[in-house]
């Protein structure tokens, strides 16, 4: 079977910094898979990289095995159709409406009437938990955690196959949290996307992956089943998963 | 350490910027052409940028209008010329003042407003999330700022010419004794159309540079509320200096004869 997404070698540095060293990365159909891994390790420059915000400086990012990497114009803007994305502060576009806010993907990328988009926005709203009341109000009226629910909406709103989670959790309390966790779960399993999604939080990567990769220093240094993560045997994702400050990771505390 | 070191290291920066600041600019240009084209979005610009700066624009150019005709009148009195204020008067407001002020003040105004906006949406990641939308963020964003700008300039300053040379009308009849109707007469005898519409010229240039440097620093602003500080900053102070040495230069080439 073709990947749904595949990395390979894919190498980034911004100056002498470099973020991403060789990162391979597979992706099959209808799995979800979560990377995981401490701050500036390259996760967020992974998804940009897939999505196109940033271009590798080496190696390959293939999407339903086609090269990709190098794709511009139109044509990044197609493969972008079969893509949503939650991001970690949510970025809703606080110059609309909420509703505005879900239905942007069909309104500006596939130009639906602006009726037909606003029905299928409140449905989607619907999905996360949210009533047509808030439909009208502005982003900058909801909470952090409402944000997060809007955000998501507009993740779905198009149907994408491929669904991408930044920090999915961050900045929300537990309860929030979990309420996410469980609408990432039960909106992929009813959409039956493809999801990748990268995270620091270990509860919210046990409740959402199928499948678990762990990034450090620019390199995927362990990937397997989530079931096996408590028993990987690297002493680099048992420090990480337990939250320990002694270990081989070496926390460097001037940047 | 070597002393050629740092020179090269801010030379490669600068280089860099201006790499970027063309590239830039070029997408943005060719963006005006390409569909989609956003005309409600140009429409709330050209509102935001033109419309909503007419009172500060008519204010300074009533001001400057009634300060140049004072000056005229006194310097003009030491070779006994003081009625040559009228012509000097709409010479000065066509051709340098009006364009010139309502490009510094629109810069202050709408180049701020611009880079605080885009550089906002850029740090809340809200413009990644065009690009993954399937929106274009450039012609999105930028090309309806940059043709609202270029529109509404020539616009405004047409409006500020008429309303300096009013300012220098009122100051003139009010506390220097000239008649209201020889002096309209004299303004509209001695006044070309080579006068305002070189001003005209200027304004869409001056317009151009305001959208162009408000988009482009808030396009590259980093870092949180300072970095969007610091590009607000930025917007203004590059847009006043380009419109400053822009107005030389089209100066010496729309004159030159």
């Amino acid at each position: 079977m073709t990947p749904k997404i595949e990395l390979k070698g894919v190498k980034k540095r911004f100056g002498p910094k470099v973020v991403l060293d060789g990162v391979d990365l597979v992706l099959e159909p209808g799995q979800s898979l979560v990377v995981i891994g401490g701050s500036g390790t390259g996760k967020s420059v992974t998804i940009k990289c897939v999505l196109g915000i940033l271009t590798p400086d080496a190696g390959q990012i293939l999407v339903d095995g086609k090269d990709v990497t190098h794709l511009r114009g139109r044509g990044r803007d197609e493969m972008l159709k079969k893509f949503g994305m939650l991001f970690q502060g949510a970025a809703l576009f606080d110059s609309l409406t909420v509703w505005e806010n879900v239905a942007f993907g069909l309104i500006q990328g596939r130009g639906m009437a602006r009726r037909k988009a606003k029905d299928i926005a409140i449905q989607k709203l619907a999905k996360v938990g949210m009533g047509a009341e808030v439909a009208n109000l502005a982003p900058s009226e909801l909470s952090g955690g409402m944000q997060k629910r809007v955000g998501l909406a507009r993740a779905i709103a198009a149907d994408p196959e491929i669904i991408f989670f930044d920090e999915p959790t961050t900045g929300l309390d537990p309860i929030m949290a979990d309420v996410i966790n469980n609408l990432i779960v039960d909106t992929v399993k009813d959409v039956g996307a493809t999801t990748l999604s990268i995270t620091h939080d270990m509860t919210s990567a046990r409740r959402i992956a199928d499948k678990i990769a762990m990034l450090y220093k620019g390199k995927i240094i362990w990937h397997g089943p989530t079931k096996q993560i408590d028993t990987s045997g690297n002493a680099f994702v048992d420090q990480f998963i337990h939250g320990r400050a002694e270990g081989p990771i070496k926390m460097e505390v001037r940047g | 350490m070597n002393i050629f070191a740092p020179i090269g290291r801010a030379l490669l920066l600068l280089l860099a910027q201006i790499g970027r600041l063309s590239m830039f600019t070029w997408s943005a240009v060719t963006g005006v052409f390409r569909p989609p084209i956003y005309w409600w979005h140009i429409f709330q610009q050209f509102l935001r940028i033109g419309y909503f700066s007419l009172p500060v624009v008519g204010l300074t150019a009533f001001f400057t209008g009634g300060a140049l005709a004072l000056q005229i009148y006194m310097g003009g009195n030491r070779y006994g010329a003081e009625a040559i204020v009228p012509q000097i008067v709409v010479l000065g407001i066509t051709r340098e003042l009006g364009p010139v002020i309502a490009g510094l003040m629109v810069a202050g105004r709408v180049a701020a407003a611009i880079a605080a906006e885009i550089g906002t949406m850029r740090v809340t990641e809200q413009i990644d999330a065009l690009t993954t939308l399937a929106t274009n963020p450039i012609k999105y964003l930028v090309v309806p700022r940059l043709l609202a700008a270029v529109i509404s300039m020539p616009i405004l300053v047409a409006i500020a010419d008429i309303i300096g040379v009013f300012g220098g009308y009122v100051v003139a009849t009010q506390s220097l004794d000239f008649s209201g109707g020889i002096y309209l007469k004299n303004t509209v005898d001695f006044m070309t159309d080579q006068d305002v519409m070189s001003g005209l010229y200027k304004a869409a240039a001056f317009g151009f540079i305001i959208a162009l440097m408000g988009c482009y620093n808030g396009f590259h602003s980093k870092g949180g509320a300072q970095g969007v500080g610091a590009a607000t900053t930025n917007a203004v102070v590059s847009s006043s200096i380009l419109i400053l040495a822009a107005n030389y230069v089209l100066t010496s080439v729309l004159f030159s004869k």
